[in-house]
């Protein structure tokens, strides 16, 4: 990370703003005004357009393999990604590629 | 309105709120671990989950720190993430608009996932609340998530500071991401768009950081109204 501490603390700084600004929008200047349609429906996408193409470089080009992606690599994220969307939880989901992640020092252990 | 029912409201909303503590613990104190390994101050680490409070954005932010993005790429994307919210805003403007200018403000400001969905499922399950109750019941759901929050993003740094863990050479990062985004996909057209994210934001890898995510994510959002807008058109 190459940032100088003013530039974190701007960093946050807008964030926090910009997110309330977001969170407020309607609540305190747009009143009871809809939104039209397509905004709403594109609104509706911003998670599932952002994440995926964020992680996927991660997963294929992990920053902790030297030799590449390992199937611990993909066998975690595919854990992570199943249970998640079979149970609908968050936490499931990351404790079941945690668990396939690390499953060779959980062995070790054991 | 008596101040028994003011009460009610608040702890029935504090109730309501119990069971998201079991997601936002671990949450929390992960985010805790990663920002003091990647090398946020305490001051910092705390302060974005106090005046965020948006656990998918903070990552997002910290991810692409870590990758030395510009800044307004950074915020570009982190903020994309936060958008959804202003869905809830316009959902909870019938129900709370009417409120004291402070309350809508302090409302903006804890108008997080699980405070939107606990509030207006309540609103609608009793159309009689007043206005009084229903900004004391969304206070009580969201300043009880908000709490546990920075409590466990304390916590997080304190065991971040402990055990280093050397996150920014692991793979928690993505594995946390995708786990949270498996559960919004609910639909042929979020399909679609994920995937759409995914085949630029791999295609456009060899731009710099962070801006070929943002053209992934403007395509994929596009790609998901226009397959809910086909789907819609065929039945």
């Amino acid at each position: 990370m190459n940032y100088t501490q003013t530039e974190i603390w701007l960093i946050i700084c807008l964030m926090a703003i910009g997110t309330f600004a977001i969170r407020y929008s309607f609540l305190g200047l747009i009143g009871s005004r809809r939104i039209p349609t397509l905004i709403e429906q594109m609104l509706r996408y911003t998670p599932v357009a952002v994440l995926p193409g964020m992680v996927a470089p991660l997963v294929l080009w992990p920053t902790d393999a030297t030799n590449g992606v390992t199937i611990l690599h993909l066998g975690a994220a595919f854990a992570a990604l199943f249970v998640a969307y079979i149970t609908r939880k968050v936490i499931w989901g990351m404790l079941a590629g945690l668990v396939v992640f690390f499953s060779p020092l959980i062995i070790t252990l054991l | 309105m008596t101040v028994t029912n003011m009460k009610h409201a608040y702890w029935s909303g504090v109730r309501d709120a119990l069971p998201y503590i079991v997601v936002v613990v671990p949450f929390a104190t992960l985010f805790g671990i990663v920002a003091i390994d990647a090398g946020l101050t305490l001051a910092q680490t705390l302060s974005f989950s106090i005046l965020v409070i948006a656990g998918a954005s903070q990552f997002a932010a910290l991810q692409l720190m870590l990758e030395n993005a510009a800044i307004s790429f950074i915020l570009a994307a982190a903020l994309a993430v936060n958008l959804r919210m202003a869905m809830y805003s316009a959902a909870l403007a019938p129900h709370l608009g009417s409120a004291a200018l402070w309350q809508r403000i302090l409302i903006g400001y804890l108008n997080f996932d699980q405070s939107y969905i606990l509030s207006v499922t309540k609103y609608e399950n009793e159309p009689d609340m007043l206005i009084a109750s229903k900004v004391t019941y969304f206070m009580g759901v969201a300043l009880t998530i908000a709490t546990f929050w920075c409590l466990f993003t304390y916590f997080g740094v304190r065991v971040g500071s402990v055990i280093p863990i050397n996150l920014e050479v692991s793979f928690v990062l993505p594995i946390a991401f995708l786990s949270m985004v498996a559960p919004m996909i609910k639909s042929p057209a979020h399909i679609a768009a994920a995937f759409v994210s995914i085949i630029i934001a791999l295609a456009l890898a060899g731009l710099p950081a962070g801006s070929g995510l943002l053209i992934a994510a403007v395509c994929a959002m596009a790609t998901g109204v226009i397959v809910e807008t086909h789907l819609e058109q065929k039945t």
